[in-house]
């Protein structure tokens, strides 16, 4: 059964050099209390792996702000050009997939696999250090898996089990993080007492604790 | 001609490729405006990689949900017949070969498919995000760009210069200049725009075009 935790208990478990998958789309999705509480506590050397660097002040982009990344893994920086200069100037790591090898190697890490072929990124920039191997004549990358210590993930309800739903766009990345790292913390808006089984999107044999969002009931 | 009926008559003519009751996805930018002038006898579900199927417009003042954005974080709507999944399964939709056709920008595109758009050495470098993807996974790629660079140079190339998104994927380019396809021959000079002579377009062109004998003037 997941455990029910405070915003402060749930942000110390997040340590110094730790990685750390944060789900979310531009932010939508990425659970806003416990990255507001990361930010404000000031943890630093991160490996932050998460689809996309949102935007300086929104989502991920205030710890990046606040220099706590220390490693960037994702598919896209978008906006936050800060991550690219720092990058260029050696000071930042950073690591990019094409957005469905992103989801998949986290998907992989979570469901026991030791890889996938994807015919995404033959024959370009994206193949370099990779194994291609060709099945019945086409030529695909193996991705490897992709796990971390946390995963910080946003859903809209969880029940006393750990069961989640999600909302909307929200749902994309969370879950697949959800199955991935040691601990997960779901930050939701709603604790109910039980979800209808049809409902659930994420069982909660995937969830270790919750935390109820600011406003949240 | 001017900038914005550049635009329009590419996003214009691209509309046309839209066959009925198809899911398609828009690359962002110049791909996007296609969907105002998809004819109304066409009905098209748009796919959005983040995690649904089926949007409309901006929603009114007082009406915007955090929830619902599309890949850019700008807010959308939902519509009759909306779907909502996770990435994992958006991914499952693009190179499962379930989207009938995306259609995006592009910096170049060589003679045999190949497409750059995505990097340009010693500039910033942002990622790829879902387009290397939707390009190996989409039934039709049609690629909607200007005809040359804004300093003129041609970008319909032989090869391409530029680190490559995926290997031989382009169907249909459409330009402010002319509508090619490519085939398993080369490229194929199908439609000029009104007023452009096909000597026109291949001077603007550094691969080698043939004239399709039913040549015809991009009509939108």
């Amino acid at each position: 059964m997941a455990k029910i935790i405070s915003m402060d208990e749930a942000v110390s478990l997040v340590k110094e050099g730790m990685s750390v998958m944060v789900g979310g789309f531009v932010a939508c999705g990425t659970p806003p209390g416990l990255i507001d509480g990361l930010a404000e506590k000031n943890v630093k050397n991160l490996t932050i792996i998460t689809n996309d660097a949102a935007k300086p002040g929104l989502g991920v982009g205030k710890l990046q702000d606040n220099g706590q990344i220390k490693k960037f893994i994702g598919s896209f920086i978008g906006q936050n050009l800060s991550i690219g200069e720092q990058w260029q100037a050696g000071t930042l790591e950073v690591e990019l997939y094409p957005q469905g090898s992103f989801v998949e190697k986290i998907r992989c890490a979570g469901y026991g696999l030791g890889g996938i072929l994807t015919p995404t990124g033959v024959g370009t920039k994206m193949a370099e250090g990779k194994q291609e191997i060709t099945v019945n004549g086409k030529r695909y990358l193996l991705e490897t898996p992709l796990s971390a210590d946390i995963a910080l993930i946003r859903a809209e309800k969880a029940d006393r089990f750990g069961n989640l739903t999600y909302k909307h766009s929200a749902r994309n990345f969370n879950t697949a993080m959800v199955t991935a790292a040691k601990t997960t913390i779901v930050e939701v808006d709603e604790i109910v007492d039980q979800i209808e089984p049809d409902q659930v999107v994420t069982p909660g044999v995937f969830v270790k604790y919750i935390v109820l969002a600011k406003g949240g009931k | 001609m001017a900038e914005m009926d550049k635009r329009e008559l590419i996003a214009r003519r691209v509309a046309q490729e839209f066959e009925d009751d198809t899911v398609v996805n828009l690359g962002i930018g110049l791909p996007t405006l296609c969907v105002q002038y998809i004819p109304e006898n066409i009905h098209v579900m748009l796919h959005s990689e983040n995690g649904f199927i089926a949007f409309g417009p901006t929603p009114q003042p007082g009406e915007e949900d955090w929830s619902i954005v599309n890949p850019a974080g700008e807010m959308v709507t939902f519509i009759e017949g909306t779907s909502c999944f996770d990435s994992i399964l958006s991914y499952g939709i693009i190179r499962g070969g379930h989207l009938a056709a995306t259609v995006l920008g592009a910096f170049e595109v060589a003679e045999n498919g190949d497409l750059a758009n995505w990097m340009v050495p010693g500039k910033r470098v942002s990622g790829t995000g879902g387009a290397m993807d939707l390009v190996v996974g989409a039934k039709r790629v049609i690629v909607a760009m200007e005809h040359t660079s804004k300093g003129g140079e041609p970008r319909i190339l032989k090869r391409c210069t530029l680190p490559l998104t995926a290997v031989g994927v382009v169907k249909l380019i459409v330009t402010d200049m002319a509508v090619i396809e490519v085939t398993d021959k080369g490229l194929v000079l199908k439609e000029v725009a009104s007023g452009v002579t096909p000597e026109q377009v291949q001077a603007a062109t550094e691969a080698t075009l043939t004239v399709d004998p039913n040549l015809k003037t991009i009509s939108v």
